[in-house]
């Protein structure tokens, strides 16, 4: 038995990235830290060369590649770009800050990079050992990154809870995985699609499965009640982490949701349905609620990126082409808020200065207008104010909803989402209405400053393209329902 | 069917048997005078009272941990050096480029000092 | 085609030449100071002007009507909202008579506001006040007529309370925002409704739809049923009572002349307040469906043209005899527009809008002359002083009160032959009310006349002393008016009434054969127009109109000339309908006392009841109290300690599997 060669070419910007991580790593090892910025300019040239290649191979049809378990399509296409996108302003604005904090070493690039490999496999799994072969190398340097900072209790702290709980959570999916495979006999996505459409959507076991497998996606999203970690996480972890973790992984955790929920266990979407549902009304409710009481950006953050998974997931529950790509449109809206948001924290601190408590917020308007509006937009369009892509994103998903026919569903993520806006208000009211404690000047090197400017104007002026983003979104899910 | 598995529930009550026949032989046979050496747990190797969460040089775990790493790397080695003429160039391609990345692997930790005891 | 540009771009430069004024002098008025100011605006108005009397309207002649989108705003639920022109006959008329009275206003201006602080803002609101108009006549859609019908109000608001700080103003302005908001709603609904059931905002296609639905009935209330049409025409109907100050949403109007007379001549005189006549006018494919509609409209206007005419006698304050004659004088349009003499209406409009023009900034002039005194008792003999003005208001007067010849005779007595000759029910009384108002307008009109320019002066020698003629940029205008308030008449009577002008844009069925039968009348006069003219004023100086309107000039001479002790001793006799009248029926007061203590009392309860206990304390204090409340607690659930993580999800997965394998 000889195998056949398989195509490489889909899987082109992965094998790049994977190579130059590999790369960097060792030129890393030979570096003094005076010229560290090697080190950084590779790991941001990979990441436009990825997605160079990975426009370059685009094509319209879905590729298949690797007996069947790994696909190259449209979907897979828009979230690895929108990943190398969000990484690279996360890097960026990383940058300082682990130079401040004596993090500025190639681990955390390298880790990074291994990551966004993981994400990318995951983007374009169609097998649930490859799926599950991404989500395990995105963990596993997560739970690393998160633990950079070794001699801070907190960061270990909750490195380890990250690590004991996300363990779970994977055994938790691949238990889940194993009963499907005992039912239909395959693991490929495809193949498990049609076994399940000769089963009764009732099967006890199947259901049991999809149980454990819903689980595992929902931890992996932070919905409530498999929330626990996100808040201690996003808190306990270098603010530099937290920007690298609450942005391009969501947009992996809905290529997981995607490829397991709706590629292959769409015949179960009566069952999935309705738990997500639940899962989606419990993190609306419990994030934006909690998110009120926190003095903490980040541990606020953290709650409103729970109560942000809990509104994507609305776009799912409503299983139709129209709400998957409201959802995607959502995630990846969520993604560039987030991404700003946190970008803002960064800037804020200084070496020895974590701008992490809400009042290092005060007057922030006195201190650097420009930045206060930038913030401004990102805190409006979280809370999803008109004009803004919050508020498409939310409208959509929201539309997509009633359009399944879920009014009261759409009232109660109306309600949450007001309940959301105060503590998004509440930031603006301490910029513009308070008077700054600390009077400190905000720096920044140029081009963050930048990046910045264009991460949170993006949210705004991008609007009259929203028609031709959302077109994306749905030509993505279109392709998926072709395959 | 269920014929099949007699043997084990013969077992099973054997050793089940044996175990409660042990203890309680010993019991009602053995003199019986405790102390208070007697009665405190023992470890072999260790003060019997101090703080369970002993210190032990970090290196020991860096070692055991390469050590298992590599330790696998010939695990797969094995069954892929049996069929290599079976599977072929690919085979050999993609072993190469696992030894590979485990190189690159190796390098690292070389070179961060890993491997230095002292 | 002119200068080389199409007649679309023409059209799109008429309202925004006006506008582009507007917002030069409104947002940098400032900066470029007060002559810019003025220059910019009168540039703007005039080339709207210009362009509509020497382009569109010769096109309009020639037959080049034009109908169609220029821009789409949105699309609706496949039905697009656009901003279209509709330029025909009814509407290039409309533009020619909105940007003549408008220029003449602005020349005037510049002299009655010379000394305001707020004189570029006063100059950006007119141009403002231009654009919206000609958004409004120009308008091809609902959509569209709704935004000028609403942009002319808030100018309005704007401009009756120009001074701002006089309490007074305020009151007014904030009285005309009020009852126009009772009309609107109607409109509103009308439109509503159009749209509802014909599926368009568009005018052709509402028209060309609408005798299709002539017999479709709806409830609205359970178990009444409403036919369609009548019902959108009387909602719609509303809308113009609110705008063209018909009885019993009249008691803005009176109110408004709190603000600069120039407005009051434009505004509430010679245009905005027309628009509900160029509405019914625009809309009359749906009207001529709707006997009862066209009643309503031919009652209320019958009653809006006499009872107002009689407050009128009554007023004291030069500028609010001439509102309360424009409020008569709009209630004649209504007649004319419910007898089904549309082009009657609008002819009526327009001599109305030069003589009503002319008549304001008349007293306008005056008032500058006597330093702003609006008091007549405190006037009279100021013709010695002010020859240019009492010239020209004396044409004024004459074409007011329907003297044979001038421009308002033709229309007048067109309109009350009309209201002779027509069916609709309620003729009979509109007859009669539009008769009797001749007899009242010659009254009030000449008293006030005789009371300002007549008579020996009833102020101290040193304040006539003090009284000159205005200067030229106010005669001027005035000049300019008296013109077309002499000639107009004559000059267009035929084209207009019986020439077929207006076309497909005025739409009149054959059970309303009320302007056959005037043209079949007029047509007896003879061969050439000059015979059929001159026999119409010959008869006129016979027919019954004429006599009561020298009845009530010569009475009007009696008493205020003649024997000025007497109006004060019938005074005192009818007390009680001096009363009536000085207090314009008491109106305001009811609504005071039933609306508006109402709608207080009301808001009261709401506020008391709804806001403060219900949104402020449950709502919106209480559901923050909750929620921050709830917060505190949840939040205790985030413990720190991983095995109470762990529990959790372990938990959630229990009773994720109980739920759906046993559920």
């Amino acid at each position: 038995m000889t195998a056949a060669m398989p195509n490489f070419l889909p899987v082109a910007p992965e094998i790049f990235v994977f190579s130059m991580a590999c790369v960097i790593l060792l030129v890393d090892l030979f570096l003094s830290d005076a010229r560290r910025g090697v080190t950084y300019l590779l790991t941001q040239l990979t990441l436009i060369g990825a997605a160079v290649l990975t426009v370059k191979g685009m094509s319209a049809a879905a590729v298949m590649t690797f007996n069947g378990m790994f696909v190259g399509d449209a979907l897979a296409n828009v979230l690895k770009l929108a990943i190398y996108g969000v990484t690279f302003f996360g890097f960026a604005y990383s940058r300082d800050y682990l130079r401040e904090r004596g993090m500025y070493r190639g681990e955390y690039f390298v880790l990074g990079l291994f990551g966004v490999v993981g994400m990318m496999v995951m983007a374009s799994a169609s097998h649930f050992l490859t799926l599950y072969l991404g989500l395990e190398l995105l963990s596993l340097c997560v739970y690393a990154m998160v633990a950079l900072q070794r001699d801070s209790g907190q960061s270990t702290e909750a490195a380890m809870k990250y690590f004991v709980l996300g363990a779970m959570a994977s055994g938790l999916l691949l238990y889940g995985m194993s009963m499907l495979y005992g039912m239909t006999g395959s693991l490929e996505i495809s193949a498990v699609r049609k076994a399940i459409e000769g089963l009764s959507a009732d099967n006890v076991i199947l259901v049991f499965g999809l149980v454990f497998v819903v689980v595992g996606i929902a931890f992996k999203l932070g919905a409530v009640p498999f929330h626990m970690w996100v808040p201690d996480v996003y808190h306990g972890a270098p603010t530099a982490v937290t920007v690298y973790l609450g942005t391009a992984p969501k947009l992996a955790a809905f290529a997981l949701v995607m490829r397991l929920l709706v590629g292959g266990l769409e015949g179960l979407a009566v069952s999935w349905q309705s738990m997500l549902i639940i899962l989606a009304i419990l993190s609306m409710a419990a994030g934006n609620v909690i998110a009120i009481a926190q003095d903490n950006i980040k541990r606020m953050l953290a709650y409103s990126s729970i109560s942000h998974m809990g509104f994507f997931l609305l776009g799912i529950v409503s299983v139709s082409q129209n709400g998957y790509s409201s959802a995607l449109f959502y995630v990846v809206v969520y993604a560039v808020m987030s991404l700003g948001a946190f970008g803002m924290v960064i800037l804020l601190s200084r070496a020895g200065f974590e701008a992490e408590r809400l009042d290092d917020f005060k007057g922030l308007n006195q201190r650097s207008p420009w930045h206060a509006f930038l913030m401004l937009l990102v805190m409006i369009s979280m809370a999803g104010v008109p004009p803004t892509f919050g508020f498409y994103a939310k409208l959509l998903v929201i539309q997509s909803v009633i359009n399944a026919g879920m009014i009261w569903l759409a009232i109660v993520a109306v309600l949450l989402a007001v309940i959301g806006a105060f503590y998004y208000l509440r930031v603006i009211k301490l910029m513009y209405f308070d008077d700054a404690d600390d009077k400190a000047p905000l720096g920044g090197p140029a081009d963050v400053r930048v990046l910045m400017g264009i991460n949170a104007l993006a949210l705004v002026l991008l609007i009259p393209w929203v028609g031709v983003l959302m077109e994306v979104c749905r030509a993505a899910i279109r392709a998926l329902a072709v395959a | 069917m269920l014929n099949n598995y007699v043997p084990i529930l013969i077992f099973m009550a054997v050793a089940l048997i044996m175990g409660v026949a042990m203890v309680v032989i010993g019991r009602v046979l053995g003199p019986h005078r405790p102390d208070t050496e007697k009665n405190s747990p023992y470890e072999c190797g260790f003060e019997a009272f101090e703080d369970s969460r002993m210190k032990f040089d970090v290196r020991y775990y860096l070692v055991a941990i390469l050590f298992i790493i590599f330790d696998l790397e010939i695990a797969f080695l094995f069954p892929w050096a049996v069929a290599l003429s079976e599977v072929g160039m690919l085979g050999f391609v993609a072993m190469m480029l696992f030894l590979g990345i485990l190189v690159v692997g190796f390098i690292y930790e070389w070179k961060k000092g890993a491997l230095e005891w002292e | 085609m002119i200068f080389g540009l199409d007649a679309k771009t023409i059209y799109l430069l008429i309202p925004l030449s006006c506008l582009a004024g507007a917002l030069l002098a409104g947002l940098l008025g400032w900066k470029i100071g007060r002559r810019a100011s003025h220059v910019v605006t009168i540039l703007g108005v005039a080339v709207a002007f210009g362009l509509s009397a020497f382009v569109v309207l010769p096109d309009v002649l020639a037959g080049k009507t034009f109908n169609g989108p220029v821009y789409t705003w949105a699309v609706s639920g496949g039905i697009p909202l656009e901003v279209g022109f509709l330029i025909d006959p009814l509407s290039a008329l409309m533009m020619v008579v909105v940007t003549f009275v408008s220029l003449m206003v602005h020349v005037y201006t510049i002299g009655y506001m010379h000394d305001d602080p707020g004189y570029q803002r006063f100059f950006s609101y007119i141009a403002l006040f231009t654009f919206a108009m000609l958004m409004l006549v120009m308008s091809n859609n609902f959509l569209q007529l709704f935004f000028g019908w609403e942009a002319v109000g808030v100018v309005s608001y704007l401009l009756i309370g120009f001074w701002y700080t006089r309490p007074t103003a305020i009151y007014a302005n904030l009285k005309a925002f009020l009852v126009n908001r009772v009309g609107d709603f109607g409109f509103l609904l009308g439109i509503a409704a159009v749209y509802m059931y014909f599926g368009t905002l568009d005018y052709g296609a509402v028209f060309g739809i609408a005798p299709q639905l002539a017999a479709k009935v709806v409830q609205v209330l359970p178990g009444v049923d409403w036919n369609l049409i009548t019902l959108i025409s009387i909602l719609l109907f509303i809308g113009a009572m609110g705008k063209s100050a018909q009885v019993p949403l009249h008691v803005w109007l009176p109110d408004s002349m709190e603000g600069p007379t120039p407005i009051s001549a434009l505004i509430h005189a010679a245009t905005m307040v027309t628009a509900g006549v160029f509405m019914v006018a625009r809309m009359s494919p749906i009207y001529e469906l709707s006997t009862t509609a066209l009643s309503v409209v031919l009652v209320i206007g019958a009653i809006t043209a006499f009872f107002m005419g009689l407050v009128g006698i009554v007023q004291n304050d030069i500028k609010r005899v001439v509102a309360y004659s424009t409020l008569s004088q709009l209630g004649y349009m209504m007649v004319a527009l419910g007898a089904s003499a549309y082009s009657v209406g609008i002819f009526h409009l327009m001599t109305h809008a030069f003589f009503k023009a002319l008549l304001f900034l008349a007293a306008g002039s005056v008032i500058i002359g006597m330093h702003h005194e609006q008091d007549m008792r405190n006037m009279g003999g100021l013709r010695r002083r002010m020859p240019m003005t009492w010239l020209t208001a004396w044409i004024g007067a004459l074409a007011l009160i329907g003297f044979p010849m001038f421009a308002g005779f033709f229309s007048k007595d067109m309109i009350i032959e009309a209201v002779h000759h027509s069916k609709t029910p309620g003729a009979t009384f509109a007859y009669l009310a539009v008769l009797l108002g001749v007899f009242v307008t010659a009254f009030y009109t000449f008293r006030m006349i005789f009371m300002t320019f007549h008579g020996k002066p009833r102020m101290d020698k040193e304040t006539f002393d003090h009284v000159h003629e205005s200067p030229w940029v106010v005669t001027l205008p005035l000049v300019l008016l008296a013109i077309p308030s002499f000639a107009i008449g004559f000059l267009t009577i035929e084209p207009l009434l019986f020439g077929n002008y207006f076309g497909t844009s005025i739409h009149v069925s054959t059970q309303h054969p009320v302007m056959l039968e005037l043209a079949h009348d007029f047509a007896k006069g003879g061969e050439s127009s000059v015979n059929r003219i001159g026999v119409f004023v010959a008869h006129g100086f016979q027919s019954l109109p004429f006599l009561f309107a020298m009845i009530g000039l010569g009475l009007a001479w009696l008493l205020y000339l003649r024997y000025p002790e007497v109006p004060g001793k019938i005074q005192a006799r009818a007390k009680g309908l001096y009363a009536l009248l000085l207090n314009k029926y008491y109106a305001d007061e009811f609504n005071e006392a039933v609306f508006g203590r109402g709608a207080r009392g009301l808001g009261n309860l709401f506020w008391r009841i709804g806001d403060v206990r219900l949104i402020d304390g449950l709502l919106v204090n209480g559901s923050a109290r909750l929620v921050g409340w709830a917060s505190s607690i949840v939040r205790q659930i985030q413990s720190g300690y991983v095995y109470h993580y762990a529990f959790a999800m372990i938990l959630g997965l229990f009773l994720l599997i109980t739920f759906f394998l046993h559920g």
